[in-house]
């Protein structure tokens, strides 16, 4: 057989190419077993209709069509999910910023500190959301108690009230704040102490330092957890399934637990698929969206593009 | 992507770098800087409080009785402890069992993991061959797909393959190298001087040789991040093994908690539920507090990749 694109044969470099594809072998067939060829059949499944027992039914694009066009609880699910990702990753961007800031202070003891706010990050699941239900609890809850320590009135029923509930599970997402923070952290620490001193010396101020030489310093730290926090937090799954089940009517119906009924409680195998192919293009939508702003705040130290 | 060029795990970022900065604002111990500091501190002290808060609420509630629960205002410290909560733990529910099946999914996973990535990631690291980096690029582009776009053709086939119900979903998968992992190994791989590997040819290693004798040495601190990594997100994973696991004797911990929280005995004792949550997250608790180097590296590599 002749192979034009590998390099000579019997040469070193041809059995280093033939060592690579050999070593490679285990990504190669993950790939195609669990990637490509999964996306094939999703995009085919996504066209019909299908409970597992029967034959599968061509549709066309009917699913599509129905979930845009005839499923309220489709652009309920895509509402609430929206609400809680634009309502957490901004407020958990901000304070992992600050955080990071404060920390970068010459702090007596800063990592037994750093290790404190980043504790909740390590811990996640079913027993975080439990954890959490218990904190939620309108009479005996911890949230309530300290809420009437302080103000002596008692707090809302956080779950069980529509409005609400999306801010509970935001306040939640707080708590791992830390996460975010230890990153931007590590950044900070790489910015250069003479671009501190250069400031020092033309005589700018603490503000003006932050503005002009931190912010842009970490913008890529900052740009890098927007984009993996808006694709995790489009795909929040436990908290909904387990806390609430997506209620109070629907309030809390998260877009991946709206696909997991459709999928493993209706198996409507179809339809789930293209709620799924449907979740990537909104997240492909706003992650661009995120890339292509980043040219205009995302500030890359060094001439080469990256 | 100039971080793929980049050595990016540096060993030891020098920590003391953020206080060389700070060393002449110290010195002048302005009125302004000192305030500042205070505020600082106050404000990490707070944090820190709110963080460890829910922990301490969980451990507290977990020794309580059934009365002392349900009190308010609520008690921190119970009256007696009642260690009764932590073994009815093992009885009122087989959560030995649960910790088991948890366990052994777990290491599997992360020996998989540990394996086949750490192959891959040298080639990829090491090895020239034509189409290499069309091939690595093609693995960084499967991170950015949700797993809800494959997750319904894979459980599919393991349905054909009549692997329902049984472990092999959770664990056959972590052996076909995650893109992840590969991408964070090949990484550290990169930061290894390759006059070590020539040194290594010189001495009459081969393609293998040189992976056991140098790569790997010099690498166990990224194959501990990346097995810890693994471990963690295996331990508290949800959604997978509720859909792959559902009878009782193969449950893992967070689908034992899901389940055991809507049946009658579960939902209507806190002191029990929480006893069950300390114990499903004492081991990523332990295993920060005793490999917290391994994260700060793992964060560092995988956070300033942007």
């Amino acid at each position: 057989m002749h192979l034009a694109f590998l390099p000579k044969r019997g040469t070193m470099a041809r059995r280093e190419a033939y060592w690579f594809y050999g070593l490679i072998t285990p990504w190669t067939l993950g790939f195609l077993l669990f990637t490509a060829y999964p996306i094939i059949s999703s995009i085919l499944l996504s066209l019909m209709r299908w409970d597992l027992v029967h034959s599968p039914k061509p549709v066309g694009f009917s699913n599509y069509t129905q979930a845009l066009t005839r499923d309220p609880l489709f652009w309920q699910s895509l509402k609430v999910t929206a609400i809680y990702t634009f309502g957490s990753v901004p407020i958990r961007l901000a304070a992992g910023l600050a955080v990071a800031i404060l920390m970068n202070q010459k702090i007596p003891w800063m990592p037994f500190f750093r290790t404190i706010w980043y504790l909740p990050s390590v811990v996640s699941g079913v027993a975080v959301a439990i954890l959490w239900l218990w904190i939620f609890n309108p009479y005996f809850g911890l949230l309530n108690y300290l809420i009437w320590l302080i103000f002596r009135v008692q707090g809302p029923f956080w779950l069980a009230k529509e409005e609400l509930v999306l801010p509970a599970f935001i306040i939640m997402s707080l708590w791992s704040v830390g996460g975010g923070m230890v990153i931007v952290l590590a950044a900070l620490q790489g910015v250069p102490t003479e671009l501190y001193e250069a400031a020092e010396i033309d005589g700018a101020a603490r503000w003006s330092k932050f503005l002009h030489i931190t912010i842009p310093m970490v913008s890529p730290v900052i740009f890098f957890n927007l984009v993996t926090g808006i694709i995790d937090t489009f795909q929040v799954f436990t908290a909904g399934y387990v806390m609430t089940s997506g209620g109070p009517n629907n309030a809390s119906l998260f877009y991946v637990l709206y696909l997991y009924r459709n999928a493993w409680q209706y198996l409507a195998m179809g339809y789930a698929s293209a709620l799924a192919w449907i979740l990537f293009v909104v997240i492909m939508f706003f992650t661009v969206l995120v890339l292509r702003s980043s040219s205009l705040w995302v500030h890359y130290e060094g001439v080469r593009a990256r | 992507m100039t971080a793929l060029e980049r050595p990016a795990m540096r060993e030891r970022v020098p920590a003391n770098r953020a206080g060389a900065r700070q060393a002449p604002w110290l010195l002048r111990k302005s009125v302004q800087e000192r305030l500042w500091r205070g505020f600082a501190l106050v404000l990490i002290l707070v944090g820190g409080a709110a963080c460890l808060l829910p922990f301490l609420w969980m451990v507290s509630t977990s020794f309580k009785s059934q009365v002392e629960v349900y009190q308010f205002p609520p008690r921190w410290i119970p009256r007696h402890f009642l260690w009764r909560n932590y073994t009815a733990a093992f009885t009122i529910l087989p959560f030995g069992r649960f910790f088991l099946n948890s366990a052994i999914i777990a290491i599997s996973s992360m020996i998989g993991t540990v394996l086949s990535c750490s192959v891959v990631a040298y080639a990829f690291a090491r090895l020239r061959a034509p189409g290499r980096d069309a091939l690595f690029l093609v693995l960084l582009a499967t991170m950015m797909l949700p797993g809800q776009v494959t997750i319904i053709p894979v459980y599919i086939t393991f349905r054909y393959l009549g692997w329902i119900n049984t472990f092999k979903p959770l664990i056959v998968p972590s052996f076909f190298a995650g893109a992840f992992s590969v991408f964070l190994l090949r990484q550290f791989f990169m930061s290894i001087p390759a006059e070590m590997d020539d040194a290594a040819k010189i001495d009459g290693a081969g393609v293998l040789g040189t992976f056991f004798r140098i790569l790997v040495p010099m690498s166990k601190p990224a194959l501990a991040t990346v097995a810890i990594f693994s471990f963690m997100g295996d331990w508290s994973s949800f959604f997978g093994p509720l859909l792959y696991l559902n009878s009782k004797d193969k449950m893992t911990v967070p689908v034992a908690l899901s389940f055991f929280r809507n049946t009658q005995s579960g939902s209507g004792n806190m002191a029990y539920m929480m006893a069950v949550s300390v114990i499903a997250l004492l081991p990523p608790v332990l295993i920060f507090f005793f490999a917290q180097r391994y994260f700060i590296q793992g964060i560092v590599v995988t956070g300033l990749k942007g």
